[in-house]
């Protein structure tokens, strides 16, 4: 019985279990061919250094199941990294404040995106390409060259082990306490990734308006004539999506102690986005897929670029690899294209 | 009135206009309240706005093929610069051609890649980016390769025949072909058809494939003429020469009242679309407008303009 259920789900979400266990596949070996893998210092490093692209892909993926696709991600990211890098230091309190005007302001932009589209009823696409120069216009206001100043004890202890985090702020008898010690060797940084999934995606996924965002990808007239809230839906996932990339710069400033509005660095992470959702099996029509397979197809991009450094491999070769591992993993979905056996099914 | 005078096609060509005119009139207010000239009315200057906008109207140009189909192309950056590295690097006689077949092999790929594989031209074409960023930083960047612009490319580029600048005249010749094919071809109906409804357009006899194939050899071809012309603008080819050109050509063919979704809009549209966004990129350096500014006055520009005339039917059913 477990066995079916089993094969049901893979059946359901063949996207995502193949990238899952490509993932697992990649991760092995990377670690069984760096010479200090499976250790916490290489997790910690890996996962500091995936973390603002896996919140940027998360953010991405509620406009794609809608349907459509948030071309300002990278921006908001960019914008609430300029901000972070200015509001987030001082006093403990300060510093909370700080964070949450942070991720507030992310939340709005995005709220401002999803007015914009479902008020102004223009395409998601066209609508956020303009947003996302607003937004980095407004981050070029907030900080016009890169620099910044974050709390150094946080960034420390935000960025390293759970029992740095304890010794930093001298809880858990710094760390050393019994019920601490299971988790000591954890990397804080996963778990910040797990319980924004947990927390915020997966009750988001199961509530009325997560289920409409899905409805809406499937079929919107459909969703319409059922009576769900279409409109709520929209604004709200694009709101979460502002939210999810405030996450992204918001650690993207604390792990640099910077702020950087680099136009060229929003635009990577917002094309590095939609190829991170569709390595994770969310469909770009919209309706299917999650942000967890989202989480797990940054990843897969993060640790194939952590492949270059113990493969030896010439730099000058690295972005056409990247390329063609991206070309070909996306190519791989196309097979379902020689089962059609009514052409016309193609053509959705 | 308005709305009885100009169908839903002609009327956000008309808004774009007369919104060109307004950055115009605002533009030249300004300079008279600061200098006491009225530089954008000269007609030196316009035109020598049009000759740098004429790289970023041959991109649009090509885009707007595509995105008639409702698909989008992403690799016009690099498209444009390893055309431009690959003329550069051939040099003499054999340099533009090259350069053009660059251009119809990214198209090629392309096409196939989204008419056979029925992959996403979003993500399809960002994965032919980035091969062809790839393959550019490899083939370049161990050594410096020659990177000098052949003559005929700087003629292309800068010079000028009888007052007016070769690159406009280019410009216009690819504005005409893309007319031609757009309204007088059964090819470019095809392309009206597939965008409307691809199912339709192939149980009517339309070869569907060939058509978004065609339509992307189309814009791969005009990233290399742009790649072309601005390695001869700028006397060499160098690495990310194209990235400034993808969102404003993207912009400039919605402004210009193509649907996003394929199937509908005029060339006129897009030629308005790029002077509009030309004009406006120069009148904000006039002003003296720091980049922030400009930025944000752009993205609120476009999603002016679009809440203006290119909203689209509520769902109902």
């Amino acid at each position: 019985m477990r066995v079916f259920r089993l094969k049901r789900w893979v059946m359901q979400n063949v996207g995502f279990a193949t990238a899952l266990l490509l993932l697992f596949v990649l991760l092995i070996t990377y670690n069984m061919m760096h010479p200090r893998g499976f250790s916490s210092a290489v997790a910690i490093q890996n996962s500091n250094e995936a973390v603002a692209i896996i919140f940027v892909a998360m953010a991405q993926t509620l406009p794609v199941l809608l349907g459509g696709l948030d071309l300002s991600v990278g921006a908001i990211m960019t914008l609430t990294n300029c901000i972070a890098s200015e509001v987030v230091n001082g006093s403990p309190a300060q510093m909370l404040f700080g964070a949450v005007l942070t991720l507030l302001s992310g939340s709005a932009f995005g709220l401002l995106n999803g007015c914009i589209v479902v008020y102004g009823r223009i395409q998601p696409i066209i609508a956020t390409l303009a947003t996302g120069a607003v937004a980095i216009g407004l981050a070029l206001a907030v900080r016009p060259k890169p620099g910044g100043n974050v709390d150094d004890d946080l960034s420390w202890a935000l960025t390293n082990s759970v029992y740095d985090l304890a010794d930093t702020y001298g809880f858990a008898d710094g760390g050393d306490a019994w019920w601490i010690r299971p988790f000591a060797d954890i990397p804080v940084p996963i778990l910040i990734v797990a319980i924004v999934a947990l927390v915020v995606w997966l009750p988001f996924k199961r509530s009325v308006t997560g289920r409409t965002v899905y409805a809406i990808g499937s079929a919107e007239g459909a969703a319409y004539m059922s009576g769900l809230p279409i409109n709520r839906a929209k604004i709200t996932a694009f709101t979460l999506g502002g939210f999810l990339a405030a996450c992204g710069g918001l650690y993207l400033a604390i792990q640099t102690s910077s702020g950087n509005a680099d136009i060229q660095q929003a635009g990577a992470y917002t094309l590095n986005s939609i190829a991170a959702v569709v390595l994770g099996g969310t469909s770009l029509l919209g309706g299917s897929g999650g942000a967890i397979g989202s989480l797990v197809g940054a990843m897969i991009l993060r640790v194939i670029s952590f492949f270059f450094r113990i493969l030896d491999i010439d730099p000058l070769l690295q972005p056409l690899i990247e390329g063609f591992v991206l070309l070909t993993a996306v190519s791989v979905g196309a097979f379902r294209t020689l089962r059609v056996k009514n052409k016309l099914d193609l053509f959705r | 009135m308005m709305q009885t005078l100009l169908s839903t096609e002609n009327r956000p060509i008309a808004i774009a206009s007369t919104f060109i005119v307004a950055i115009l009139l605002a533009g030249t207010v300004y300079t008279l309240s600061t200098a006491g000239t009225a530089p954008l009315l000269s007609p030196n200057y316009l035109l020598q706005q049009l000759q740098t906008g004429s790289f970023l109207g041959i991109c649009a140009a090509g885009m707007m093929m595509v995105i008639l189909l409702g698909h989008i192309d992403l690799s016009v950056p690099w498209t444009l610069t390893a055309a431009a590295m690959t003329a550069t690097a051939v040099g003499g006689d054999m340099a533009i051609p090259t350069a053009l077949a660059v251009g119809i092999t990214v198209g090629v790929v392309n096409g196939l890649g989204v008419s056979v594989l029925r992959i996403p031209s979003m993500i399809f074409t960002l994965g032919v980016d980035t091969v062809l960023r790839g393959l550019m930083v490899a083939q370049t960047g161990g050594f410096a390769p020659q990177d000098k612009a052949t003559p005929i490319m700087l003629f292309l580029a800068k010079e000028r025949m009888m007052g007016i600048p070769v690159a406009i005249f280019v410009w216009a010749a690819v504005s005409v072909a893309i007319v031609v094919i757009l309204t007088r071809t059964g090819f470019g109906r095809s392309i009206y058809a597939t965008g409307s409804r691809e199912a339709a357009a192939y149980l009517s006899g339309i070869r569907t494939r060939l058509v978004i194939i065609g339509a992307f050899v189309a814009s791969g071809l005009c990233a290399a003429i742009a790649g072309v012309m601005l390695a001869g603008y700028s006397a060499k080819a160098y690495q990310g020469m194209g990235n400034a050109f993808l969102l404003p050509a993207i912009a400039a063919v919605v402004l210009g009242g193509t649907h996003i979704l394929g199937g509908r809009g005029r060339y006129i549209g897009t030629l308005v679309g790029v002077i509009l966004i030309v004009l406006l990129n120069s009148v904000l350096s006039i002003m003296q407008m720091p980049e922030a500014g400009r930025q944000i006055i752009y993205g609120s520009v476009i999603v002016g303009m679009l809440l203006v005339y290119g909203r689209n039917q509520r769902v109902t059913s």
